[in-house]
């Protein structure tokens, strides 16, 4: 049979939010693009962002701009973020958004009829651009939408509506293939029939988003395999920060079967309040040192800031999602949880059945539907859940270039840096945007400089050969049940809480499962065969919590997305140090690496007292490099 | 605690299937498709099934159950008596690939026909103002999730393979009459096309989109009957007929 062979100026591997806007940047500078969606086009897990978007627009509160965003973003982050990409993000969100109304978005409104924006966890003001709960599903279908109008003008232009730009629906890349050092484009295969694709493409665009289904408790859908993150370690490339997952402080807990699926934060937002088995309202036990001047603690101020935001101080449901996580599991730890284990999160009692439903309408939907519970009338059960990794390919923030591999680049939750040690809740929507769009652009400008890059028949032998591997194996191990043993490693080994010694052992049992995974056998044929499928997800998922549980290790601190119970404090000595993890062929090395200083011009954006809790008093000193 | 449900599977692809029945521990509180699950991971390793997110947001685990097309997501176990067996079928308006799989690449191809959003020239952004009112009719639409359950059950197209050319079915008259209904939109013509193009005129309005919707859209009393009663307001009234003749008005 003849291998199935395409070529295009820019192959983008994932079709959420980033890949989708990276896709339209690289075909308006005039070239020919593919997707690469591992579903169908459209579900990508982007669809389950419910919160919203957020960008400075100042719609809500005028006070906002680029500075106080870029702030919150290092806050949250508790600087450990790139400095530049999070600088990048706060400046260019609102363009960001306004364009995707301009593309026929309908975002919820203002009475002055602007995108109305909404309050969040670790925003200083009301920020988030919004569609009720739903919008993630608004900007997917968006972006769909906008590729479909580039498509019928390439029709009109061109006769053939995919001249330009092609969906190849479930289809999994298994192979980033290189020559001469440069990316020449990539293997895989349809889901559907089993049989191989070769696409040739000088430039690959990563935008595959996270790891979620690394864990056993997560809000991510079974894409969430951090396919991107394996491709590109085994590419060459680096991964920053991989320690640092992001625990969503709210994940439905009741029943069993639903345990992990997402609670919008909206709910806080919208005023609900976090309370123990006791009625407790606990959050004001917890607010840390840092953010002891911009939260409230007690009752009576939090809730006068519903309505007084500028002369009141914020409700502490509303810290960075690490800080509420942590406290959650806290509660739960000291025996003050419900009997499944949660915390109550409740907004009846701030809000009329007729403004939840229309504020939070599939979040009423899904506990009605799938716990039995009326949100309007009753507390919801919520507990922490797998959510995001800020950890990713390591990438030059203006071009989305990953360091290390020409030819290649990422964006979106795959990549690392933007978010530092914790994303806030909003800044992942506009993060897809701002560097989805850079990063078609940095494609678009490397092609055009360095031309077509064949593939040579050695690399599609060695990655078809690959491929056949788990169907000439017999009798051998079955990758569901491998899954389920990493996951149980993860959640118990290198979950919210961690210790050396749990590291440690994590680290040997992910190598025992690799060693297990490298002889894994599948039944049944090559059309749409989920075991075949796992088998691949499950190689992409050890190389990641090896990654993840290698680089927490050597983390002696706590800070964000990553909490040793054996080093409690954060430690500004290592606020200086990003973890950088590359792939020898065996095994994921784990080096240190210093994080680019802040330079004076943004240094000088923060009260230096401010910093004195994050820096060290050298870095005080120096006042920002340059 | 786990009980025992009896599951009858339908296994097969484009050339040949039949029901294949397997009992499956079940637990409390569980969705139709955990039980699908747990079957593919201990007794049918390859059993073709798609999903994505599990939660009623993404639209991927249509099938029918017991006859009826629902997410399997979303369909509790114990919506149905215990010791009865539940039966899982894929779509049947659509080719099967494999198992509960179906191509369903008729719905893109549709998506690709209809006229993409239109806005004005000369719109800058930043600039657009819009009152949430008028927002809201459009954004009822937008709501849909994309499962092609509606899709699925128009019996226009249901057990007539013929026509599926002419037909863009529910899903894409919710489309039009979104972008119709959206405050900035400039193209004129929409429901004159959705009519003479798309299909709209073979929709006998039997509502069975509407009742399968699991994103509640009303797809047939706030999108499909007020874009034909335009269309047969702008066909057949005299008054206006005559005025499109005397002033040449562009669609409607």
């Amino acid at each position: 049979m003849t291998l199935e062979r395409h070529n295009y100026d820019v192959l983008v591997i994932g079709a959420g939010g980033a890949g989708l806007r990276a896709a339209v940047e690289a075909r308006e500078a005039g070239l020919r693009v593919a997707i690469i969606c591992k579903s169908l086009f459209g579900k990508a897990h982007t669809v389950m962002a419910e919160g919203g978007a957020a960008a400075s627009m100042g719609n809500v509160n005028d006070n906002d701009n680029w500075m106080v965003h870029f702030r919150d973003t290092m806050r949250g982050g508790k600087f450990l973020n790139h400095y530049r990409m999070a600088e990048l993000h706060a400046k260019e969100a609102p363009d960001r958004i306004w364009e995707l109304e301009v593309w026929g978005a309908l975002f919820d409104r203002t009475k002055e009829g602007k995108i109305s924006q909404r309050n969040f966890g670790g925003h200083e003001y009301p920020r988030l651009a919004h569609v009720g709960d739903r919008t993630g599903l608004e900007l997917i279908r968006t972006m769909q939408q906008r590729i479909v109008a580039l498509q019928q003008q390439d029709g009109r232009d061109f006769g053939d509506m995919e001249s330009h730009i092609k969906v190849f629906a479930e289809l999994t890349i298994t192979d980033i293939l290189k020559e001469n050092g440069k990316v020449s484009g990539a293997y895989g295969y349809w889901r559907e029939s089993g049989s191989e694709v070769l696409f040739e493409a000088p430039a690959v665009i990563i935008a595959t988003g996270g790891v979620g289904k690394t864990f056993k408790i997560t809000s991510n859908s079974w894409e969430g395999t951090g396919d991107g993150h394996a491709l590109a370690l085994k590419a060459g490339a680096n991964l920053v920060d991989m320690e640092f997952l992001q625990f969503h402080p709210t994940g439905m807990v009741w029943p069993p079967s639903v345990r992990g699926i997402l609670v919008t934060e909206s709910v806080r937002g919208e005023g609900g309040v976090l309370t123990n088995i006791n009625g407790e309202r606990f959050m004001f036990n917890y607010i840390p040192e840092v953010f002891k001047k911009m939260y409230a603690d007690n009752p009576e101020e939090a809730d006068r800031w519903y309505t007084d935001q500028d002369n009141n101080r914020r409700p502490p449901e509303l810290l960075p999602r690490d800080e509420v996580a942590r406290a959650i599991n806290s509660e739960v730890k000291a025996g003050r949880g419900t009997e499944h284990g949660g915390v109550f999160l409740d907004v009846s009692k701030r809000l009329s059945a007729e403004v939840i439903k229309k504020r939070l309408p599939s979040m009423w939907h899904q506990f009605y539907e799938l716990a039995g519970v009326d949100i309007t009338k009753e507390p919801m059960e919520v507990g922490p859940t797998c959510h995001y990794v800020m950890g990713g390919v390591e990438v030059e923030p203006d071009t989305a270039a990953a360091i290390g591999v020409p030819g290649l680049f990422a964006a979106g939750e795959v990549a690392g840096g933007m978010h530092g040690s914790n994303r806030l809740g909003g800044n992942s929507l506009t993060d897809l945007l701002v560097f989805g769009r850079r990063a078609g652009a940095g494609a678009a400008e490397y092609v055009k400089s360095s031309g077509k890059n064949p593939v040579s028949e050695g690399a599609i032998n060695a990655a078809a050969a690959k491929i056949q591997a788990p169907f000439d194996r017999q009798g051998g191990e079955n990758s569901y049940s491998l899954h389920a043993e990493l996951q149980e490693i993860t959640h118990n080994l290198v979950g919210i809480i961690r210790t050396g010694a749990e590291l440690d052992e994590a680290i040997k049992k992910i190598a025992e499962i690799r060693k297990r995974s490298a002889n894994v056998s599948v039944s049944g044929g090559r059309v749409f065969n989920p075991g075949f499928h796992l088998a691949f997800d499950l190689d992409n998922m050890l190389l990641v919590a090896e990654s993840t549980a290698k680089s927490a290790i050597k983390r002696e601190e706590s800070r964000g997305g990553h909490t040793r119970d054996d080093f409690p404090g954060m430690n500004n000595k290592w606020r200086q140090i990003n973890h950088i993890s590359t792939f020898d062929g065996t095994q994921v090395i784990v080096r240190e690496q210093a994080l680019p200083p802040l330079p004076k011009e943004l240094f000088d954006l923060f009260d230096v007292h401010e910093l004195e809790k994050y820096m060290t008093p050298e870095e005080i000193a120096k006042g920002g490099s340059n | 605690m786990a009980r025992k449900l009896n599951l009858r599977i339908w296994r097969g692809d484009s050339t040949s299937g039949a029901l294949q029945d397997v009992q499956v521990d079940v637990n409390e509180g569980e969705v139709v498709l955990d039980v699908i699950h747990r079957v593919q991971a201990t007794q049918m390793g390859d059993l073709a099934v798609r999903w994505n997110c599990k939660a009623g947001k993404c639209g991927s685990c249509s099938m029918e159950i017991n006859g009826k097309p629902r997410l399997a997501c979303m369909t509790q176990v114990a919506a149905y008596p215990e010791g009865e067996t539940i039966t899982v079928t894929p779509l049947r308006t659509f080719p099967v690939i494999k198992d509960l799989v179906t191509d369903v690449s008729f719905n893109y191809k549709k998506a690709m026909e209809i006229p993409a959003y239109a806005p004005p020239a000369d719109l800058a952004p930043g600039e657009a103002r819009m009152q949430q009112v008028d927002v809201e009719r459009s954004q009822e639409f937008r709501k849909c999730i994309e499962c092609f359950l509606c899709q699925n059950v128009c019996h226009v197209i249901r057990d007539h393979e013929e026509n599926k050319k002419s037909f863009a079915g529910p899903r894409f008259f919710i489309r039009i009459a979104e972008l119709d209904m959206h405050p900035l939109d400039i193209l004129k013509n929409r429901k004159k096309t959705a009519q003479e193009e798309h299909g709209l005129g073979m929709c006998n309005i039997t509502k069975c989109c509407t009742e399968v919707c699991p994103e509640h859209i009303r797809i047939t009393d706030n999108a499909i009957i007020p874009m034909k009663e335009r269309v047969v307001d702008v066909k057949y009234d005299p008054a206006r007929w005559l005025g499109s003749k005397i002033r040449r008005r562009e669609g409607i």
